[in-house]
């Protein structure tokens, strides 16, 4: 099975999102970036598949030399090729799908795996974009998976339940928390992940089909209505739910 | 800019909440832009293009094909983007739920539209339409633009307000479009619903619980919390991480993003992660016993005190008024 995922670099959940010099993105200065958590759980996916199947899982990521530390990650997890496609400019879904598409091209996959969206824009928009810019069937948010022959059947979330996607490879699979638990790297394969080789290959440079404006901080006026545990104030409080923020 | 297209989406009779949200921005919209705007609906009935009515809609394109009996997301992505094209329309709304968010960035990519996602709000200014969205999971908002000439938008669930209006009549315009198999490229085989309980993706009031409930049979205060509410019960990740709860309730940056009118949090601290999940909910009551807890800076209410104790007496009290 020749499986494809697409990574990308995010700033950890932890970071705290200070704006930056130029009003429309992060502040950089001491932001820790990580392999995007969803991402995780498409990687593991893809060993999983060749597990059991046979044939090698090829990791791409886009953007800048820095994005080689996540395919280091992805290497160490047991990945068994690793591509950059290389740009400094800044990027939309847009750029980042048509890449892809590129590489998807030049690779063949029968699947491709990518998660259900970057923690960064929080867009939920390559896997789709992708999937149309190729002709394929695609699954989004997906939480289990079941591959037999060509045929593939996919559970997703939707709201209040859960529906059953079949479809057929080649395909696009987007992935969501509880499809697998994804593995921890091991020591040894950390170090020997190192001096693995990763392939570079140059963007195809493409005009930005969003332009951003402007980024700020949301701070909602919150009433900060603090009371004890007393009866009183539970009393209050039922009071306060009602006559003020009118919800029961 | 030329006009708007709604995608609307059956409920049984009528329509679902999100789509009367996106009647009631696009007539905004429709108003500063001075354009006109129309829904889409595939294998509709009457009465769910009636309901459209009720909130200002006018003119409804009707798809009907047997084909699209059975949601295939292949087959549905034609079918909306050649309805935009055949009736001139360059502004396109999905709400931005599962379906939504799946068939947007595709009908996107057949139009070579640019698209925003999760817009919590839309403004128009000289003719051209400015969205804002929550990133680094609603750290921060970007306020950003689409430069191509069609234009696609998925609107955040719960955020625009659906406003009734006097009822119009709704001209129905019906559309053929041609469809064949080779358009089904997946197909939904099955949905089950999750029996008799409230998905927090759809609910008003959110009851969460956090670390603070020690142990995974104590969620039953949660529960006891959410009933008298009559709300849906969500987690924080630290007790979906330690298998107390399914992941399908965990709100925060790795779960879902809401925003009901009101979420209550209980025993939980208020990491950021959590909050990035729930910030933007019109009104926020946490219930801690540590009175530094994160989660009070941004809660319209607080009760400072061990769950354990406030819970059951809360509860007991919302019964009562209730009454």
């Amino acid at each position: 099975m020749n499986i494809l995922v697409c990574i990308s670099r995010v700033p950890d959940t932890t970071t705290r999102v200070i704006v930056g010099a130029d009003g429309k993105s992060i502040d950089n200065s001491g932001v820790k970036y990580i392999l995007n958590p969803y991402d995780e759980y498409a990687v593991e996916e893809g060993l999983r598949l060749r597990e059991k199947n046979g044939g090698i899982v090829t990791a791409v990521t886009v953007g800048n030399d820095t994005g080689k530390e996540i395919l280091r990650t992805v290497l160490a997890m047991g990945v068994d090729k690793a591509m950059i496609v290389k740009t400094d400019s800044l990027y939309d879904s847009f750029f980042v799908a048509n890449n892809l598409a590129e590489v998807a091209k030049s690779l063949n996959p029968d699947i491709i795996l990518l998660g259900k969206q970057s923690i960064d824009f929080d867009s939920l928009q390559v896997p789709s974009i992708l999937a149309e810019l190729l002709g394929l069937p695609s699954v989004s948010v997906v939480t289990g998976l079941t591959i037999e022959g060509t045929d593939v059947k996919a559970e997703r979330e939707i709201e209040g339940g859960k529906e059953v996607v079949e479809t057929s490879l080649p395909c696009i699979i987007s992935t969501q928390k509880g499809l697998n638990d994804p593995r921890y790297p091991k020591l040894p394969d950390i170090m020997k992940a190192k001096s693995k080789p990763i392939e570079e290959i140059n963007a195809i440079e493409s005009e930005p089909r969003i332009s951003v404006i402007g980024m700020e901080i949301p701070s909602k006026k919150r009433l900060g209505k603090i009371l004890t545990d007393s009866d009183e104030d539970i009393n209050e409080l039922v009071k306060l739910l009602h006559e003020e923020a009118k919800i029961i | 800019m030329k006009k708007i297209l709604i995608y609307l989406e059956p409920n049984k009779e009528v329509l679902k909440r999100t789509s009367y949200e996106l009647i009631s921005a696009a007539k905004i919209l429709s108003e500063q832009l001075n354009i006109g705007f129309l829904g889409v609906l595939v294998n509709g009935t009457e009465s769910q293009v009636k309901s459209a009515g009720e909130y200002g809609l006018t003119e409804v394109i009707m798809v009907n094909n047997a084909i699209l009996n059975d949601y295939s997301l292949t087959s549905y992505a034609k079918v909306i983007s050649e309805t935009a094209k055949s009736s001139d329309c360059d502004i396109l709304l999905f709400a931005g739920n599962a379906s939504g968010l799946e068939l947007a960035p595709r009908v996107a990519a057949k139009l070579s539209a640019g698209y925003i996602s999760d817009c919590i709000a839309l403004e128009s200014a000289g003719g051209q339409i400015t969205a804002k969205k929550p990133v680094y999971a609603g750290k921060a908002v970007i306020t950003s633009k689409i430069k191509t000439e069609t234009q696609v938008f998925a609107l955040r669930p719960n955020v625009f307000t659906a406003v009734k209006t006097s009822t119009t009549d709704v001209a129905i315009k019906n559309l053929e479009i041609y469809i064949t198999q080779e358009d089904v490229k997946s197909k939904v085989v099955s949905l089950t619903k999750n029996e008799g309980k409230l998905d927090v993706l759809e609910a008003d009031i959110i009851v969460s619980g956090g670390r603070g409930i020690k142990a995974p049979e104590n969620y039953n205060l949660i529960e006891l919390l959410a009933d008298s509410f009559g709300a849906a019960v969500g987690a924080s990740r630290a007790v979906v991480d330690a298998g107390w709860r399914p992941h399908t309730e965990q709100v925060g940056q790795t779960g879902k993003t809401v925003s009901p009118s009101l979420y209550v949090a209980c025993g939980i601290s208020g990491a950021i992660q959590h909050l990035a999940g729930m910030s933007t909910s019109k009104i926020i009551l946490a219930i801690n016993k540590d009175k530094d807890a994160p989660i009070f800076k941004v809660a319209d209410y607080g009760i400072v005190g061990d769950l354990f104790a406030v819970i059951p007496k809360l509860s007991e009290k919302i019964h009562e008024f209730k009454k």
